[in-house]
């Protein structure tokens, strides 16, 4: 098994490289001279000339790609224009924040996206099944940022129980903190759940049909061990593939969700740094968010072979 | 009635389309004209769906919203399916690619989709094309692998085997044989990424890198509601309808294909 993390983690590294590359060359894509979008279009040439020496703009592609390359093997992603404070340090600040909402929400679409698929397969073509999956299937179809806005007007401006964003740090208070915290977690992890639970459903019927369950239940088994035990447990396999894509799509959904919120989180800072132009931002940004998927992903392929020891490379 | 799913998809994806399209006949307003006057009005007979912050009717933007935000769509899942489907074929067939090419697959599908559409969206400006072009590329890797599935399972057949001993070239085998063949899975995957770009249009827009106003798309006409949730909570409540409606249709037709094409496959992940 040790081999096969090894391999797995020697994987990653060429998509880790591209990945960098193709964060360095988004800014690149800039029609036009990118020194003048990020001095404004009140600069004089003067301020421009400054604005492109400070970002190294003045020398030779390459050059710039060795620069960041080993600034990145430093720890240094280099300085954010429009904050004034290092990159790194303008994302640690915000990273907990996001983290703690990404947190929550997975929790939150783990507890009730897998029992609801669990029950769904076992009462597969009942009424509580067409009832999980309409809940399931309007859940993946409503954009999560309208649902926020949705929970916001029925909840901060209707009943003014919560509040319609701003962070309150936990150092405050658990329920304020909490109370802040409800609303985007809920409007991120819908979507979540509702794919968790469909897919769950689907992947639970699977595992029903086989062979070995049939055997499990003739030995005289008790439906609930049948299901604890050998069912879920095969079932997992899959499900737990699809968490790499879950975490991408909580990052995805917090730049929105974090937007709506107010929140200063990750995802907030990229979407302000994207709109303002804030080139050194958004290039450790999407490196930062793009590296910790393929490490989510690396991991859930070592659980994966933990849980299905066919799957070691043999 | 295992095609129950399908029906009802396609039929409501119909109903957002024709709303798109006979905008100007089911309108009641003009989409783009500024009456100060009716600033804020709640839904009434006058205004179904009311007036925004500066007095234009949403329930005509948001039908002519339609237009803007089905078409991108539509624009995405074509450039996709024919950008997807040529590295999808080329990888599978010819070995050497296969791993460059899957390694760059990843790493675009590593970036988180609406990260990477915004920073795109961005980097190239504010206009239609640029969306489409920008999702377009944060999309294609998932069609790209879907194609490149199926090739991998249709090279091996016996008409394949025969096709070649034959002396057909590749070009023919992969045109003839293997792509209409591989198509049902990209089908399927085509209608949810329709879905996605749909939901993505409109959460680009939302953070301010949409189409350019005026023109009303559902994503812009719920940005602009935002700063007014208190006063008009009509405005945002409308067009995210109309979105979901569309997205469920998307989806249920998704489901219905995958109903009809092949009811063991496992279920799609994005």
């Amino acid at each position: 098994m040790g081999r096969y993390i090894v391999q797995r983690v020697l994987a990653a590294f060429p998509v880790l490289l591209i990945v960098t590359l193709i964060s360095f060359c988004i800014m690149q894509l800039v029609p036009g001279d990118p020194a003048v979008v990020m001095a404004g279009p009140q600069a004089t040439a003067k301020e421009v000339e400054q604005v492109r020496v400070q970002l190294g703009l003045d020398k030779p592609f390459l050059t710039q790609l060795g620069t960041w390359l080993y600034g990145l093997l430093q720890g240094d992603l280099g300085r954010s224009i429009l904050l004034g404070r290092g990159v790194s340090q303008a994302i640690g600040e915000r990273l907990p924040i996001t983290l703690t909402l990404a947190l929550l929400s997975f929790l939150l679409t783990v507890a009730i996206g897998i029992p609801a698929g669990i029950i769904a397969a076992l009462k597969q073509n009942t009424w509580i099944d067409q009832a999980v999956m309409t809940v399931a299937l309007i859940g993946v179809s409503l954009p999560n940022f309208w649902l926020g806005l949705m929970l916001i007007i029925f909840f901060s401006v209707v009943l003014d129980l919560l509040p319609a964003g701003g962070y309150v740090t936990l150092s405050q208070g658990f329920w304020p903190w909490f109370k802040s915290l409800l609303l985007p977690t809920l409007s991120l992890g819908l979507l979540q759940m509702g794919l968790l639970a469909r897919i769950t459903r689907s992947t639970m019927l699977e595992v029903l049909r086989q062979d070995y369950i049939r055997t499990a239940r003739a030995k005289g088994l008790p439906t609930f061990k049948v299901v604890a035990k050998h069912a879920f447990k095969n079932a997992l396999i899959p499900i737990v593939t699809i968490i790499g894509i879950i975490f991408s799509l909580l990052l995805t959904g917090s730049v929105v969700i974090e937007t709506v919120y107010s929140l200063p989180g990750l995802g907030r800072l990229l979407a302000t740094s994207i709109f303002s132009r804030d080139y050194p931002v958004i290039q450790g940004g999407l490196l930062l968010t793009a590296a910790m998927f393929v490490g989510i992903n690396l991991l859930v392929d070592v659980l994966y072979a933990f849980l299905d020891p066919r799957v070691r490379y043999d | 009635m295992r095609h129950r799913l399908f029906v009802t998809g396609l039929t409501l994806l119909m109903l957002m389309v024709l709303m798109g399209i006979l905008a100007d006949l089911i309108a009641t307003h003009n989409p783009v004209q500024v009456r100060a006057r009716f600033r804020f009005r709640p839904p009434s007979l006058d205004n179904f769906f009311g007036t925004d912050n500066f007095g234009r009717d949403i329930y005509t933007r948001v039908v002519y919203g339609a237009r803007l935000s089905i078409s991108i769509g539509f624009a995405v899942v074509l450039l996709t399916a024919i950008a997807g489907t040529v590295i999808g074929l080329l990888s599978g067939y010819i070995r050497r690619l296969d791993n460059f090419l899957m390694r760059v697959m990843d790493a675009l599908m590593a970036f988180p989709t609406i990260i990477l559409a915004l920073a795109l969206a961005a980097a190239l400006g504010p206009s239609t094309i640029n969306i489409v072009v920008a999702l377009s590329t944060v999309y294609t890797p998932r069609v790209a692998r879907v194609v490149r599935a199926s090739v991998l399972v249709v090279r091996e057949a016996d008409y394949v085997q025969a096709a070649r001993a034959v002396g057909a070239s590749n070009l023919r085998i992969m045109l003839e044989h293997i792509l209409p063949n591989s198509m049902a899975p990209l089908m399927i995957q085509l209608s949810f990424i329709f879905a996605y770009a749909v939901i993505a249009e409109a959460v680009l827009s939302f953070l301010g890198v949409g189409p350019p106003p005026p023109t009303p798309s559902w994503g812009s006409i719920i940005a602009e509601g935002k700063d007014y949730i208190r006063e008009a909570a009509w405005i945002t409540l409308f067009p995210g309808i109309a979105i979901a409606m569309t997205v469920l249709g998307l989806n249920l037709l998704g489901d219905g294909l995958r109903d009809v094409l092949d009811p063991r496959m496992n279920v799609d992940s994005r």
